[in-house]
């Protein structure tokens, strides 16, 4: 049974098509790249799967809802976490307040006993507290809870991403290019990292990378797009050998 | 027990004191009627900035109206008052809940805007809601309105506090973290499951209802109110203050409120040097020091924690 089925999905700004009748079946459990050059529409494919855009044509199921037309923080809650291309963290916020707030949506308590401080209150804090800790302890992060999101290094800055969208407790992970600017030391640690909390926290991930030995390395099934259509799908050893995806890389005379 | 721990209990001590020594002073006769005045009107200040805070510095929504829901607690809690002859809790009240009311109604549509044009629409509707009472005869129209004056310095102190109390603590739960993640990255909220729309509503009628009962505090304290009292240079003083003290920070807004009251108070006297003192202040601190007195860092009242080394868990 797919946990996420999507059927003719299209996309275009003004005539501009940026995705067009794809296709995508993701199993529960799976691990999945998606891969193409740039302007590939990649991003677009996440940003229409969490509802920051409305789909033009085409529908998305997850977990057997129709997922088309709801607003972001409705997919969310629907379980689809997801971390961005260029990192969009809470900067002036600290680091534990970052994941806090991804833990919102499963507050124990409401507005008026937090404007009351009634007993619940603490209870619930402490509690989103401790949860908040322990996603930052698997990211090595927890040292730094107190500092501002903004004074962290690159490369932890990446790692909060992916602890904030892990605290929203998804059962889909979107990863939008998590090795960007990474060494390949840094590369490898979070294949391993990626790999580990999906069998950990039970999930299926989705992830948009450039980096080929980590994408080769990780993922079970690829799917490739170019110019907003899917060009090829299989395993990683399928798609090294096919030739539309080198003519997609390299052009048509490396063939 | 979290909520009396030693910080709380410094701060509440210090309060009873302040409000105790402004209350014995006023009562030998040492304070003055006009003092008395200034130090009721910081209070009155330092509700409306706080909440536009709560708005602007907080939730980031650059909204201009707060002149407009101060009216609408003005007038409804003087209605209750004079018309219905009902207490002056009940007309507070009703004024907070009305203007909160308001807060949403108008917050609906125009928190879909961002930044310049949120500013123009709030801007607008504040004046609307002037002009409204302008031309509503049943509440004295241009004349103005007479209110008997109740309100005396425990009222407005202890109200003052009790607002404050609320909108930080507010700030400090999630449901206001989820309106600072809203400042901070709109698109991020929206992806961690924050509906902002939701938060954005709620943080401007919490705001619109403190803005009302400021307004209510003000209309029985001052005998008298008139439509051009709430115009929109108002709803702009307010603004001033909180990013003079510096957007984010409750204690900024505090202190913020405090200097523009005061400085205004002690400059009465020179009217026309009034507005260029503010001018050059206000310059002068958008090049020294950008983001306002405090930034968005709050006052720490640590030294009341007799403790070197204590744990943080109060209020700011």
């Amino acid at each position: 049974m797919a946990l996420l089925k999507v059927e003719s999905l299209s996309k275009s700004f003004s005539g501009l098509k940026a995705v067009s009748n794809l296709d995508m079946e993701i199993n529960k459990g799976q691990l999945v790249g998606l891969i193409g050059p740039n302007g590939a529409g990649k991003t677009t494919v996440f940003n229409l799967l969490t509802g920051v855009y409305t789909p033009t044509d085409g529908t998305i199921i997850f977990q057997d809802k129709k997922m088309n037309g709801l607003p972001p923080y409705k997919v969310s809650s629907q379980g689809i976490g997801r971390t961005f291309q260029n990192i969009r963290l809470f900067d002036d916020l600290t680091v534990l307040e970052n994941v806090k707030i991804a833990y919102h949506q499963h507050v124990s308590y409401n507005t008026l006993s937090g404007i009351l401080r009634l007993p619940n209150y603490f209870k619930g804090e402490a509690e989103m507290e401790e949860k908040s800790m322990q996603f930052l302890k698997i990211f090595d992060l927890d040292k730094n809870a107190d500092e501002l999101a903004k004074n962290l290094p690159y490369g932890q800055q990446r790692r909060l991403e992916i602890a904030r969208a892990l605290a929203t407790k998804p059962s889909l992970l979107l990863l939008d290019e998590p090795a960007a600017g990474m060494n390949p030391q840094e590369t490898h640690s979070l294949m391993e990292l990626i790999r580990w909390i999906r069998d950990e926290f039970d999930l299926t991930i989705l992830l948009i990378e450039h980096d080929m030995p980590l994408v080769m390395g990780v993922c079970e099934h690829i799917y490739v797009l170019d110019y907003g259509m899917v060009i090829a799908h299989g395993t990683p050893d399928e798609i090294k050998n096919n030739p539309r995806v080198i003519e997609a890389y390299l052009g048509e005379e490396a063939i | 027990m979290k909520l009396l721990n030693k910080k709380n209990a410094g701060i509440l001590l210090s309060l009873i004191v302040v409000y105790g020594l402004v209350q014995v002073l006023f009562n030998n006769g040492i304070l003055n009627q006009y003092y008395m005045m200034t130090l009721i009107l910081v209070c009155i200040y330092i509700i409306l900035s706080v909440s536009q805070n709560l708005i602007t510095g907080f939730t980031g929504q650059l909204a201009i109206g707060h002149a407009g829901f101060m009216a609408i607690g003005a007038y409804m809690s003087a209605m209750i008052v004079v018309k219905f002859q009902g207490s002056l809790l009940l007309g507070l009240v009703f004024g907070a809940i009305i203007a909160g009311f308001a807060g949403i109604l108008i917050g609906l549509p125009t928190l879909r805007l961002r930044g310049d044009y949120l500013a123009i629409a709030t801007l607008g509707l504040g004046e609307i809601l002037r002009i409204v009472f302008l031309n509503m005869d049943y509440l004295g129209g241009a004349t103005g309105l007479s209110v008997p004056k109740t309100i005396d310095w425990t009222w407005a102190f202890w109200l003052m506090v009790i607002s404050v109390l609320i909108i930080s603590n507010f700030i400090n739960s999630s449901h206001g973290r989820a309106c600072i993640s809203i400042r901070e990255n709109e698109i991020a909220a929206e992806a961690m499951g924050i509906n902002t729309t939701k938060y954005k509503v709620m943080a401007f009628a919490i705001g619109a209802a403190f803005a009302g009962l400021a307004g209510g505090i003000y209309a029985n304290y001052m005998y008298f109110i008139q439509p051009t009292t709430f115009s929109f240079l108002k709803s702009f003083e307010i603004l001033v203050m909180v990013v003079l003290g510096g957007l984010g920070s409750t204690t900024g807004a505090i202190i913020g409120a405090a200097v523009m009251t005061i400085g205004s108070a002690l400059l009465a006297d020179y009217p026309e040097m009034r507005m260029l003192v503010i001018a050059v202040l206000l310059i002068a601190l958008m090049i020294f020091r950008p983001n306002g007195i405090m930034g968005n860092k709050e006052l720490k009242f640590n030294f009341l924690n007799f403790k070197k080394k204590g744990d943080e868990n109060g209020t700011t």
